[in-house]
């Protein structure tokens, strides 16, 4: 048995981060992907969209650049950058729905290795319907990456051959970043880049219902002394 | 002469009937026409259908509106953001329904109904319980669903700046659904910040022209 350590929510966002090339237009979905605006690195011009029409959005607002006019789509105050644009909604999600988004980062429930996505509602009994801006982001970007835990609490994957919750999309996952992998989903089966280290394909498999491939050997993610995850290999 | 603009919330609000349906701008609680909402609360009126991106958060707005017993319907994206328990609870006794749709999908049915257009096919949902007892179709190999046109019989939005014309500004993000819901009502009345002079908004700054809007009220011209 070997001894793994699995990734905290901001190492997953940091490598997730660290994909972003230069010039890109990314939304990031409510949850676990609004840690990806903390990583992006500082050498890169990132422009991140949010669904309320803001285009060019920056960090977190304090103290006087607090402007309730002025938030993100979890309602939090954000400031803009130079060169923001402002405009209104089916405009907003023209940019979602019509392709031009480089990158859609999405929380999820459930992926099935067909690239279905569940992310929006679990039909607990007393579970309301919301689905928000979820399913037109799942559709239109050119690359969908989603984030999240490897399994639930209790060990049951969330990595499926089929979603049993309701889906929010169908096969529009492109990318998989959970606490233990990195994984593409193409050809009907989830194709391991890299794995924790210490971490075997076999130990994985059983934790992941969907059939897993390794096309070439899977890099070994490592934390280093300030616990920041790198690609060893 | 053309002079949109009106005297007090009453004098706006009181074509609104019993039984409306009634178009609600903002996102978050940016571009909530909140003082209207808070006159037609004092109203009373009944019965109504709102459409909006939410149902409303914590006592005021929607929300209100739902505590009090004056909603019948509400028709939006995202129903559960926090601070959202006037709704969860209303919908959850029986005393609302809900008719729950992506929030693209909601702007683009405005749009459709605003602009003239028929129903249209959106690939958002498509494969998705949101798809069903709606025609499908595959086009060089994209899967769609057909959507219908939304509108309303009044739309209340929030602007910035406003003149006699109805010619409308918002400041930020405020602005988000506001445009297009005042194509999508019949009947659009706008609260705005501060009323103008024709001819100070330039004519490459108004955001809605003023042909989308039946009357504008100060926010602050006084509670019914």
């Amino acid at each position: 048995m070997s001894s793994i350590t699995s990734l905290n929510r901001a190492q997953i966002a940091k490598l997730v981060a660290q994909t972003l090339p230069d010039g890109s237009y990314v939304n990031l979905g409510i949850g676990m992907p609004t840690l990806v605006a903390d990583y992006l690195p500082e050498d890169r011009e990132i422009i991140l969209h949010s669904e309320n029409g803001i285009l060019g959005m920056g960090r977190t607002a304090i103290d006087h650049e607090i402007d309730y006019d002025i938030i993100n789509a979890s309602r939090t105050p954000i400031i803009l950058l130079e060169g923001a644009s402002i405009t209104e909604h089916t405009n907003s999600f023209a940019m979602m729905r019509g392709g031009h988004l480089d990158y859609s980062i999405l929380g999820g429930f459930q992926v099935a290795v067909n690239g279905d996505l569940a992310n929006w509602i679990t039909d607990a009994p007393d579970a309301i319907a919301a689905i928000g801006g979820a399913m037109d982001l799942a559709v239109g970007a050119k690359n969908v990456i989603v984030m999240l835990d490897h399994t639930t609490r209790d060990g049951k994957p969330k990595l499926l051959t089929t979603c049993t919750y309701p889906l929010t999309g169908i096969k529009v996952v492109n990318w998989v970043y959970t606490d233990l992998a990195v994984i593409e989903v193409k050809d009907n089966a989830f194709h391991v880049h890299a794995m924790v280290d210490g971490l075997s394909l076999e130990e994985l498999q059983a934790k992941t219902e969907g059939k897993l491939v390794a096309d070439t050997p899977p890099k070994k993610i490592a934390l280093d002394e300030n616990q920041q995850p790198y690609y060893k290999n | 002469m053309i002079n949109k603009i009106v005297s007090s919330h009453l004098e706006a609000l009181e074509q609104i009937p019993n039984g409306a349906s009634v178009i609600v701008g903002g996102f978050g609680d940016a571009g909530i026409p909140f003082e209207l909402l808070a006159s037609l609360q004092k109203m009373g009126t009944k019965d109504l259908t709102i459409i909006s991106n939410n149902a409303g958060t914590r006592e005021n707005g929607i929300a209100g509106l739902i505590k009090n017993g004056q909603v019948r319907k509400i028709i939006c994206s995202h129903p559960r953001p926090p601070l959202s328990d006037v709704f969860a609870n209303a919908f959850r006794a029986g005393q609302v329904e809900l008719e729950c749709m992506p929030q693209g999908t909601l702007a683009e049915r405005l749009r459709a109904a605003g602009a003239g257009l028929g129903p249209f096919f959106t690939p958002t949902g498509y494969g998705t319980r949101v798809a069903e007892g709606k025609e499908a179709r595959v086009v060089d190999g994209v899967g769609y669903i057909l959507e219908q046109p939304l509108r309303g019989d009044f739309a209340l939005v929030k602007a910035h700046l406003g003149d006699r014309w109805g010619n409308l500004t918002y400041r930020w993000a405020a602005r988000n659904f506001n445009p297009v819901m005042c194509t999508a009502a019949k009947n659009t009345i706008a609260q705005v910040d501060k009323i103008v002079e024709l001819g100070e908004l330039h004519p490459e700054h108004v955001m809605t022209p003023g042909i989308f809007v039946k009357s504008i009220v100060l926010a602050g011209a006084g509670n019914v």
